[in-house]
Parts: C-alpha cells; sequence; structure tokens
C-alpha cells in the first residue's frame, strides 16, 4: 500500500518535473524518489558546541603579559625630540605657574619677590651658577619654541616624508643647543 | 625538554581523571606547582638572555659565521611564569636572508616550540610583524644584519598582549578597523547605472593609502597608542579612515569626520612620527592623519 503510493507519487513528480526528456535519467530519478534519497538529509546526532570552552579562553587572557614597549624601541629621532618636547614644555609652564602664585602670595607672606630683589640674589651667585640657570631655562625655551616650529608646520600637513622629518628634527637639536647656549652666556 | 615533559605529565593525568579528549585542544590554565600560587600581572618583567640557556647552532663548521638572536618567549601553558629572552645561535651561511628565514630555520631545526606568524614570506599578508632589533618590521622583509658581533633582539609588537612567544592578539586593531566603516558608502545609485566612475585625478589621490596591509607595525609604534590603545584609533586604522574620506566615490565623508571629531579617535596623534618611519610598506599614516585634522579644521 504504501510503496504503491510512494511509486505513484514519484511517477507524477517525474511527469511534472521533466516532461520531455528521455534516456537513462527517465529511470534513475524516479528510483531516486522512490528510495528516498532525493529527500532533504537529515542528522541524528546534535552537532558538538565548540565554544563551551571559552571560559578557559577567558581565563588565560587575563593572565597574558604585554609585549615590552618603551625600554625595548629604538631611540629614534621621531619620538625622543617629541618626548623632549612635552618635557620641556612642563620645564617652562610648570615654574611659571609656581611662580606667578608665589608672586601673588608674597605680600601676604612677606617674601620678597620683586625684580629688584631677584636681580640683587641672582647678581650674587658665582658665574658658573649664573650660566648653569640661564641654560637651564634657556635650552627648554629655545627647544620648545623650534619644535614648535615644526609642528605648525606638520599643522599644515608639510613637511612629513620621513628625510624631511629627520633633517628638520636634527636642525632643532642643533639650533636648540647653539641659541640656548648664546642665550646662557649674554 | 621540560616543556616536554610538563605537556606529559599533564597528559597523563588528563587521563586519570578522564577528561573530555577536546579538552587537550586548548591551552590549559590550570596552575603549574608552585608558580600557580602567585599573583599575576598584566605588565610582566622580561627574563634577561643572561639568565637564561642558549640554544646552539647543531653543527657548526669551521668558517660558519654564528649570530646571536635573542627572541621574546612566553608560553600560555605556564601562564603565572614570566616571559623571557631565549637565546639561538644559527650559522648565516646556513641561513636564508631575510629574519623570517632564521625563524623558520629555528623553528624547524633546533626548536620547535618557538611560535610566531607568517604567511607569504614577500611582505603583502603583514602577518610576520614584529619588533626587530628596536623597529616594528616585517621579518619577511628584514635582512638579518650580517654583523655577527651585533646580536638581534626580536620582539612582539609593543604594547600589545601576547598570545604566544611573537604572536600578538590583534583582536582590538580588527574592531578598531571595523568601527571606521572599512567600505564604501553610498545612497544614490551610479549615473550610467553601471559603475562609480573616478577620474584619474581623484584616482590618484588614494595612492599611498589603498596599500596598506593592515599588518600594525605603525600602530603599535606610537607611544600614544600604547597609552590611549583602548580610545586612540591608532595611524594604521586611521589611514584607512583616510582612504574613505578621501575616495570621491564615496558620500559619508561629513559622517566619517563627524565619527572621529573628539578628543580620543584622532587627536591623541601628537605627531610623533614613529609611524611614518617604521612603516614596512613606505606609506606615510602620519601626513594621512595630518590631512584628517587639517580638512577638520578648515572644513
Amino acid at each position: 500500500m504504501l510503496a504503491q503510493r510512494s511509486l505513484q507519487q514519484s511517477v507524477r513528480r517525474l511527469a511534472a518535473q521533466q516532461p520531455g526528456r528521455i534516456g537513462i535519467t527517465r529511470f534513475a530519478a524516479p528510483a531516486a524518489i522512490a528510495t528516498g534519497h532525493a529527500m532533504p538529509q537529515w542528522r541524528q546526532v546534535t552537532t558538538q558546541n565548540v565554544s563551551q570552552d571559552t571560559d578557559i579562553l577567558a581565563k588565560q587572557r587575563l593572565h597574558r603579559p604585554v609585549a615590552p614597549h618603551l625600554g625595548i624601541y629604538r631611540p629614534q629621532i621621531t619620538w625622543i625630540p617629541s618626548m623632549f618636547n612635552r618635557i620641556t614644555g612642563l620645564m617652562l609652564s610648570g615654574p611659571l605657574y609656581l611662580f606667578s602664585m608665589a608672586y601673588l602670595v608674597a605680600p601676604l607672606m612677606g617674601w620678597h619677590l620683586e625684580s629688584q630683589s631677584i636681580a640683587a640674589a641672582f647678581g650674587a651667585l658665582p658665574v658658573i651658577a649664573k650660566v648653569g640657570v640661564k641654560g637651564l631655562i634657556a635650552w627648554p625655551f629655545t627647544f620648545h619654541s623650534l619644535n614648535g616650529v615644526r609642528h605648525l608646520m606638520w599643522d599644515f600637513a608639510l613637511g612629513f616624508k620621513n628625510k624631511t622629518v629627520a633633517q628638520t628634527g636634527w636642525t632643532v637639536v642643533g639650533l636648540s643647543a647653539v641659541t640656548a647656549i648664546a642665550l646662557a652666556l649674554m | 625538554m621540560a616543556a616536554l615533559r610538563t605537556s606529559t605529565t599533564r597528559l597523563l593525568q588528563a587521563t586519570r581523571v578522564s577528561q573530555p579528549i577536546w579538552r587537550r585542544a586548548f591551552a590549559s590554565v590550570e596552575p603549574v606547582g608552585a608558580a600557580g600560587q602567585t599573583t599575576t600581572t598584566a605588565n610582566r618583567p622580561v627574563v634577561p638572555e643572561s639568565k637564561t640557556s642558549t640554544v646552539k647552532e647543531p653543527v657548526v663548521d669551521k668558517d660558519a659565521k654564528i649570530k646571536s638572536f635573542h627572541i621574546y618567549r612566553w608560553n600560555p601553558d605556564e601562564p603565572t611564569s614570566k616571559p623571557r629572552m631565549q637565546t639561538y645561535t644559527l650559522d648565516l651561511n646556513k641561513t636564508g636572508p631575510m629574519v623570517l628565514d632564521a625563524l623558520i630555520r629555528i623553528k624547524n631545526e633546533v626548536d620547535p616550540t618557538l611560535t610566531f606568524r607568517r604567511s607569504c614570506r614577500e611582505g603583502i599578508c603583514g602577518s610576520c610583524a614584529m619588533n626587530i632589533d628596536g623597529v616594528n618590521t616585517l621579518a619577511c622583509l628584514c635582512r638579518i644584519p650580517t654583523d655577527t658581533a651585533k646580536e638581534t633582539r626580536i620582539y612582539p609588537l609593543p604594547h600589545t598582549y601576547v598570545v604566544k612567544d611573537l604572536v600578538p592578539d590583534m583582536t582590538l586593531f580588527y574592531k578598531q578597523y571595523r568601527s571606521i566603516k572599512p567600505y564604501l558608502q553610498r545612497d544614490t545609485p551610479p549615473p550610467d547605472g553601471r559603475e562609480n566612475r573616478q577620474s584619474q585625478a581623484e584616482r590618484r589621490k588614494l595612492d599611498g593609502l589603498y596599500e596598506c596591509i593592515l599588518c600594525a607595525c605603525c600602530s603599535t609604534s606610537c607611544p600614544s597608542y600604547w597609552w590611549n590603545t583602548e580610545e586612540y584609533l591608532g595611524p594604521a586604522v586611521l589611514l584607512q579612515s583616510y582612504r574613505w574620506i578621501a575616495d570621491s566615490r564615496d558620500e559619508k565623508t561629513e559622517e566619517r569626520k563627524d565619527a572621529l571629531n573628539n578628543g580620543m579617535s584622532l587627536y591623541r596623534c601628537h605627531t610623533i612620527l614613529n609611524c611614518s618611519r617604521t612603516c614596512p610598506k613606505g606609506l606615510n599614516p602620519a601626513l594621512a592623519i595630518a590631512e584628517i585634522k587639517k580638512s577638520m579644521a578648515f572644513s
């Protein structure tokens, strides 16, 4: 009964699908349909969820070290002056803020920070100390100013070739040293 | 050898407690001996090569050119152990010219546990990006310095999380790349109904941008990216961002710029210029970032 019905069905399907064709496929197709080979596959075994061990991976991530960075990167004319640009900026702005605040509270605290007293105190120093103190202020100033020119240039997207960057970088290093020494000896 | 021994003992333990077999597919994080008791932080100092053993060239010739390679090692199977520098010596006469040849030779002939990524060996896949002698580059494009008196040091890409040895975790980098929507965005169909056409001048704007292979050498050379990895996009991703901003066919230029218009995504670039200096493909990410900044300032 069941076999009969399925045979009937397959013959009908065949007639509907390929009305004009002849040859071996005409007989192969109904056989395949009748034996159930053309039916959609279904799997009896459920697939394994591979991601069930993600907690192990997550735990492992907690232990990952960070690769070494600042300590191993080769000192280059790109990032070392950039670092000093920030440091010299702090060396200039920090004392300015500190002195300004000290100057504001000086009358209250009874300090003498007027130009005359500072000039007198500085004049009493030995020559070496004078040149040293001047140099300590002069170099951050010249370096930061000259490097600032480079930054202005970069803001206009100029001078980005590797060679140009190295050239301007070393120029700033040399010029800032020379001008700082000149200012310190003034 | 010690590593082999520990892995066999762990296998034996695994069979004893009858764990499912697929567990072995993943590296275990169970504490190894007493080392498991110590607490770990992400930033651990590296054991210098002077405190680890040296793995020597197998058979040494008379006129061998022996060169030392100090290579960063860290094994996730022993997660609480410190990363260390392992020294290998190779005869340069028997080694290919590139650093990748040396690494492959070490892995094939000396130490099969050494782990690194590599694929094309000709600088187009970007897999073998690493820090060689203090500079980020592709191992396949970097010649071994022939001066045998100088020792070569190889680290993973700086300030990345290490998966194993020289393999960094690039998940965040790829997520950041996805965040800039690296594909053509258009609402209007092309005028002729077939292609989005470009003039030759417009196409020329993309030269020096489309060649990027996303090896992450530039991003991981950037100190600003080291300190702000989570928020700053980094040179490589910004170069790609500019590649789509500069594309004449793209219609979402303003949206792309808006997405970058905050304190972190773009403006953590302080024109340090390590990126352009290190790019193994000779591209200029710093210039691309400057062009984005300029177009945002003058628009």
